[in-house]
């Protein structure tokens, strides 16, 4: 995603001239061609997220859209009462951008991962958080993201195509069976690559409906997931997150305050380290269960 | 110009938000209030100034009151319910108030960011921010101390009130002096002294640093007193967290009536 990320930003900024870009000193065999094209509108803050965070906040306030790049952990942990003190509380477009989120940078380790990004800035005031599954909608969540002006977050990952068979919609993505399904699976991040793989080689693939939620929070139940859980009475959550203030309990507290009855709620998303081992991202989905074997089985247990 | 009657006026109204609201941080507002009538009374309409002690909020509000940025109706419900005016300012709320702060540590990385952008667009506006000498323990203050003179923002002036007491302690005992001219002076800043309570040397001096564009960010360092004015406040800790009582109260206000009105 990152590639597609500073090509098309490389793009706007041509005839956006209050972008400016921040990074926390890092995107080296990345960003430099981004580097060239922006000019003294490229800055280097060095190894100090904090300031990067208050500074991108008092540029803002004279008119810039600021971007503050880093890798995820260290763009949102480090520096939270920067975002939601001076971005958030003044409503000001400071856009944090974490390479990398989830499990992504696998073997570097606990430091490197983001599994509770989403749930530390989702709850700010003003914020809105974009977590796109593939290149296609992280497209629409960077246009939304800089002419919404507001504080944003955009998680990084893994960038693939989506599928034909997905349609881009206001809060991410979905695909509906024709007919009624038996299963509702809601999923969020790249980890949505393993939900899709588990699907196809599913032999009940033609009795589920797939939604992904790229926006965050989520607090409105869109009318076709509603209508979906509605009609199979099963819902299967699937993140690279921890449920807490992610995408499983935003789900749960939906589906309660519409009362929609469901038989059965299953939330599959990102254990910490249970084993208390370390390897690359796919081990660590192995370790949580988002990996696409146990998904499939997950799936299974529905039928 | 003589500030003496500003100066006496501005102490009796933070005193009497003080008494009316029965709250502290009365010492840090007094510290600070000579800072803020040198920057506020003399600074270019386009400046920007960020108040980053926020608990010195009294202050603020007193001289943009004085200035007329905050209605007088305003003031009548400081530290009350359904006020716009809390014990550390609040965002959005006034024009004059850019920035709500509170958390210390924040406003001169902001100053910085403001101050960048008006070099990105050709400004030649100033960009001020008062902090607290126990700011500089923060580490993202000196994050941003490098960022300025990286970036050469020679339009970034920082005002430190230097009263020599923090949160639980003296500032050089608790992390030493941290904020030493020398060592700000090392990083690249271009670091005055002056006393705190001078109006007009403050005013001297800041315009000529204005003027002055080498490049470097400049700091003024300005001593103070805690609680400056009122005897029995000043260079004592308590007083930054004690409300006064009627005693107190009338005691200070003669005290003020003596200094700044004789």
């Amino acid at each position: 995603m990152r590639n597609f990320f500073s090509t098309y930003l490389a793009e706007i900024v041509e005839q956006q001239d209050d972008i400016v870009f921040i990074t926390g000193d890092l995107g080296y065999a990345a960003l430099e061609p981004l580097a060239a094209k922006m000019g003294n509108r490229f800055i280097n803050a060095g190894v100090a997220e904090q300031g990067m965070i208050s500074i991108a906040a008092g540029m803002a306030a004279q008119g810039y859209r600021v971007i503050c790049y880093s890798i995820a952990p260290f763009v949102v942990y480090r520096c939270l009462e920067q975002i939601r003190n001076d971005a958030c509380f003044h409503n000001l477009p400071v856009y944090v951008v974490g390479n990398g989120g989830g499990y992504g940078y696998g073997i570097m380790g606990a430091s490197h991962h983001a599994i509770e990004d989403i749930g530390t800035l989702s709850c700010l005031p003003n914020m809105r958080c974009y977590v796109p599954a593939f290149t296609t909608d992280l497209k629409d969540c960077m246009d939304e993201m800089l002419a919404r002006r507001s504080p944003a977050y955009l998680r990084l990952g893994l960038g693939k195509q989506m599928p034909e068979s997905l349609s881009l919609t206001e809060y991410g993505a979905g695909s509906k069976v024709s007919g009624a399904a038996h299963l509702t699976v809601v999923a969020q991040s790249p980890v949505a690559n393993n939900v899709i793989a588990a699907i196809a080689s599913s032999e009940h693939k033609n009795n589920i409906d797939l939604f992904l939620v790229n926006r965050m929070p989520f607090t409105q139940m869109p009318a076709d997931i509603k209508a979906s859980i509605a009609g199979s009475g099963n819902v299967l959550s699937i993140e690279e997150h921890v449920s807490i203030g992610g995408l499983g309990s935003a789900i749960a507290l939906l589906i309660a305050e519409n009362s929609i009855n469901v038989n059965s709620f299953i939330s599959l998303r990102a254990e910490g380290y249970p084993g208390g081992l370390y390897g690359n991202q796919s081990y660590h989905q192995q370790m949580s269960g988002i990996d696409e074997p146990n998904i499939l089985r997950t799936i299974n247990t529905y039928f | 110009m003589d500030h003496k009657k500003l100066q006496g006026r501005l102490r009796n109204k933070i005193l009497g938000l003080h008494y009316t609201a029965h709250s502290g941080h009365i010492g840090c507002s007094l510290s600070c209030i000579d800072i803020m009538i040198a920057i506020l009374t003399a600074k270019g309409v386009t400046d920007h100034f960020i108040l980053s002690k926020g608990h010195a909020a009294s202050a603020l509000y007193a001289i943009l009151n004085e200035l007329g940025e905050i209605p007088d109706e305003a003031m009548t419900t400081f530290y009350k319910n359904g006020t716009t005016l809390p014990a550390h300012p609040a965002a959005l709320k006034y024009a004059a108030i850019p920035f709500a702060t509170g958390s210390l540590g924040h406003g001169m990385p902001i100053a910085t960011g403001v101050a960048k952008a008006k070099k990105l667009k050709n400004d030649a506006a100033i960009s001020y921010v008062l902090m607290s000498d126990g700011e500089t323990n923060e580490g993202s203050t000196w994050e941003a101390g490098h960022f300025a003179v990286a970036n050469k923002l020679d339009n970034l002036i920082v005002f430190v009130d230097k009263n020599g007491l923090q949160g639980f302690g003296n500032t050089a005992d608790v992390l030493g002096d941290t904020a030493a001219i020398h060592i700000w002076s090392a990083i690249g800043f271009e670091v005055v002294e002056i006393d705190g309570h001078d109006v007009a040397a403050m005013i001297a001096l800041k315009d000529q640093l204005v003027a002055n564009k080498n490049g470097k960010p400049k700091m003024i360092i300005a001593n103070t007193v805690k609680g400056k004015g009122v005897t029995y406040m000043e260079d004592r800790l308590e007083w930054h967290y004690l409300p006064m009582n009627e005693e107190q109260y009338k005691e200070a206000l003669a005290e003020i009536d003596r200094k700044y009105n004789g």
